[in-house]
């Protein structure tokens, strides 16, 4: 069969919603492009626990501190998933890590900035996770099956994350004036990075109409950030909060808000690896790396050792 | 690099009385190293009460471009079916 009768029964599937399997047949581009997307989301899953892993030992209550374990806990869980996901189309485990440990492969840029009070990880539930979310749900369909299943296992993890995020925030603003000012102020500094979270503008996203077409991608950079923007403007006002957007404001035409531009300065530099947290974020992952080696190794001996053992009293 | 613990794949028996069900994979030292990374890697809610571990490399598969000709034989086997015979609608408990 010629490549072009293979691409078309591929494409044929893909429009009619049958699901992609790892020995199917798949073209190179295709491959490729879920090989990033797929790998720059598990590493996303995994850099992302170390700003809310940095507030684990200073949660205000056990309570907060059990849930906070557990959401970390759950970050590493989808890491997995999509690792597994991910080697599934021929890329080893290793060839990954490398990739993330080398900077050759990125991860979401939000997790470069620091979490300054408790009141961030009441912020990141609530927009980071949020984000995260409308961004996940249209992926349960996505066209490659170990993709999609791995996006259903994730978000029905995921709901709990923003809800006890917005409970952290809710909290801090029935509070003193100085919980709510702490309250306001991460609001503020998570807001722009997480309408970022989203990607380019569809102008500006070359690769969108590709992915569109192969199912791995159902909605643009914009229309899913026009949905998070009107979902939280709507949500902000239960905590008595604002936005830092002085050009938010409800379209009565478009049955939309309007917002403010975004800074994609900001957003290019961040993801050139100039954020606030780039350096540390890559050190913490490398050393965790290179810091378990001998675990790795001490395991994989063991395993031998007994393997040959079970094999010699096999023998006798 | 080439220390690389094994890939295992994992089945997942949700609830007593149903069959166990394929949930990912994993890399483990070995069996029982892999058991318990499943229980944390895909248990964490309760999702099941019984986990098998098989190493990837002892998974043999039929192959999705033979599909066709492979499943062929059943293909027009139609009375298979229970409603392929035609029978009166009076006969009851049937
Ligand atoms: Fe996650
Ligand atoms: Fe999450």
């Amino acid at each position: 069969m010629s490549v072009q009768d293979l691409e078309k029964i591929f494409q044929d599937k893909i429009d009619a919603d049958i699901r992609i399997e790892p020995k199917d047949w798949m073209p190179d581009a295709y491959r490729k492009t879920l090989v990033r997307q797929m790998s720059q989301h598990a590493h996303s899953e995994i850099v992302g626990m170390l700003p809310e892993a940095n507030w684990i030992t200073r949660a205000p209550t056990l309570r907060r501190k059990a849930t906070l374990i557990a959401k970390v806990q759950d970050e590493a869980g989808h890491g997995l998933y999509l690792y597994s996901a991910t080697e599934t189309l021929g890329t080893g485990r290793d060839e990954l890590l490398e990739q993330l440990h080398t900077g050759k492969a990125k991860y979401s840029s939000i997790f470069n900035y620091p979490t300054l009070t408790w009141a961030d990880m009441g912020a990141i539930g609530w927009l980071v996770d949020g984000a995260a979310i409308m961004n996940q749900v249209p992926l349960c369909r996505a066209s490659y099956g170990p993709y999609a299943r791995a996006m259903v296992r994730i978000c029905k993890e995921e709901s709990f994350h923003q809800r006890q995020g917005f409970e952290i925030l809710l909290t801090l603003s029935r509070g003193s004036e100085a919980q709510r000012r702490m309250c306001q102020d991460a609001i503020n500094r998570w807001w722009w990075p997480s309408v970022m979270m989203f990607g380019p503008n569809d102008d500006a996203s070359p690769n969108s109409a590709q992915s569109m077409q192969w199912k791995i991608k159902r909605f643009s950079n914009d229309e899913l950030r026009q949905k998070f923007v009107d979902v939280s403007a709507e949500q902000v006002k239960i905590l008595g909060m604002t936005l830092p957007d002085p050009d938010l404001v409800w379209n009565e035409d478009k049955q939309h808000y309007d917002f403010g531009a975004i800074d994609w300065d900001e957003f290019w530099n961040v993801i050139k690896g100039n954020g606030p947290c780039n350096k540390e974020r890559l050190e913490a992952r490398v050393k965790a790396h290179e810091d378990g080696a001998w675990v790795r190794e001490a395991a994989m001996a063991y395993a031998e050792k007994v393997s040959r053992n079970s094999v010699k009293k096999e023998i006798a | 690099m080439s220390n690389q613990w094994p890939l295992w794949e994992i089945f997942i028996r949700s609830k007593q009385g149903l069959d166990h069900k394929h949930a990912g994979s994993l890399h483990a030292a070995d069996a029982e190293m892999a058991i318990e990374n499943a229980r944390d890697v895909y248990t964490r809610r309760m999702e099941g009460v019984s986990i098998w571990v098989v190493e990837s490399k002892h998974i043999h598969a039929s192959n999705p471009d033979e599909a066709a000709s492979f499943y062929d034989p059943a293909n027009d086997k139609v009375y298979r079916h229970p409603t392929f015979y035609d029978l009166p609608d009076e006969l009851k408990h049937m």
